[in-house]
């Protein structure tokens, strides 16, 4: 059924969740710590032993994957609501601040990817599409 | 006639929900053929659309005087649930499906390293840009130093540290402008970056970690990345605020206290 796959991804989320709260709360900070981030590995592995033991039907994939292809639309409609004015109203400050981490963060990109060698896995799922 | 257009407001503001699938679909539509018809593919659907959420986004923050975009616009509303965290979360986890384990474990340490380096860079950028502003006590250093981590980091240090609400809402502008960068740059400067690979999209979401930047940028880019950046992305802002209003400031204060 359609709802096992929401149920196993649901599942995944909240104890993710409780995790993520449960670190912050021990690093004495009101802030999740990486919750949907164990959340995903959650579902990484469950949601692989259960296909390498065939326990996962189709409709319980197409279940976890109509939230999936979901994505993007979201994506949208999430910009659709940022705070744009506020951020255009917060000045030049706001722009050097913003504007000047983006810049650095993308040429730091190539040199800190260098650290992890280079993956061949990396180079087979850009193939793969 | 008055009468028939409340009844049309209404009429949309009764399924708030169903009316941002319309409203979201009607949008990707016109941004995917605008993709193809006007820049023959070169410029992805999904960029195009996300571009087009921010300019709504800026239309209906001028239009409402809210904070919440096109949402605030009353038969609009279901935007906000349709983009809110809780789908936004659970669509994001949905991307880890298929991911395999070993691909994960590659991407782990340079993953880390980044977050670890880009909050420090972050906040030193924030920081120095403050004190060229002439906001030069440690405690808006830190502040605006967070804001240039996320547009969260930013308010939860200037609260841990007792900064003015003047600080605190220029800390969260730029987070704010941070975010939309990314989502906007993304696309456009990834090949150039480097940024084709989920080594490098872990990479990418360690450094930039503004959740939702992040998640657009590479929904834009390739969407087959979106689960590695994603990942990391989520562990930036925890760890910013662990860092910013603890370390971050100490050694703000050290050198400028």
């Amino acid at each position: 059924m359609v709802i096992y796959g929401l149920f196993l991804m649901g599942l995944c989320m909240l104890i993710g969740n409780f995790v993520g709260n449960l670190f912050g709360a021990m690093l004495g900070i009101s802030a999740n710590i990486g919750g949907v981030g164990i959340a995903m590995v959650l579902l990484v592995v469950i949601s692989q032993r259960l296909m390498d033991k065939k326990k996962l039907s189709e409709a319980a994939q197409a279940g976890i994957g109509f939230w999936s292809a979901m994505y993007i639309p979201i994506v949208v409609a999430m910009a659709a609501q940022q705070n744009v004015v506020s951020a255009m109203n917060g000045g030049a400050l706001a722009f050097v601040a913003g504007l000047g981490a983006v810049f650095v963060g993308f040429l730091l990109i190539k040199p800190i990817s260098a650290l992890g060698g280079k993956s061949d896995v990396a180079e087979d799922s850009v193939k793969g599409h | 006639m008055s009468g028939f257009v409340e009844i049309f407001t209404k009429s949309l503001a009764e399924y708030p929900l169903i009316t941002a699938f319309v409203f979201v679909g009607a949008a990707m539509w016109l941004s995917y053929a605008a993709s193809k018809k006007l820049t023959a593919g070169r410029v992805h659907g999904s960029a195009i659309a996300i571009v087009l959420g921010l300019v709504l986004a800026y239309i209906g923050g001028k239009y409402t005087g809210g904070k919440k975009g096109i949402a605030d616009v009353q038969m609009l509303s279901g935007i906000a649930l349709m983009g809110g965290a809780v789908l936004r979360d659970f669509a994001i986890v949905s991307t880890a499906f298929g991911v395999r384990l070993e691909e994960l474990k590659k991407v782990g340490v340079p993953g880390a390293v980044a977050l670890v380096v880009s909050v420090v860079v972050a906040i030193a950028i924030g920081a120095a840009t403050s004190y060229a502003f002439g906001y030069t006590d440690p405690v808006s250093m830190a502040t605006i130093g967070g804001g240039a981590a996320t547009f969260i980091v930013g308010p939860v240090t200037g609260a841990a540290l007792g900064a003015s609400s003047e600080v605190i809402a220029l800390s969260i502008a730029a987070g704010v402008v941070k975010s939309i960068a990314v989502m906007i740059l993304t696309p456009l400067v990834a090949k150039r970056v480097g940024l084709t690979t989920p080594g490098a999209a872990a990479v990418y979401g360690g450094i930039m970690g503004t959740t939702s930047g992040t998640a657009a940028g590479l929904a834009a880019t390739d969407p087959k990345l979106v689960p590695y950046g994603a990942l990391t992305a989520t562990f930036y802002t925890g760890f910013g605020c662990l860092v910013c209003p603890s370390i971050g400031y100490l050694v703000l204060n050290a050198m400028f206290g």
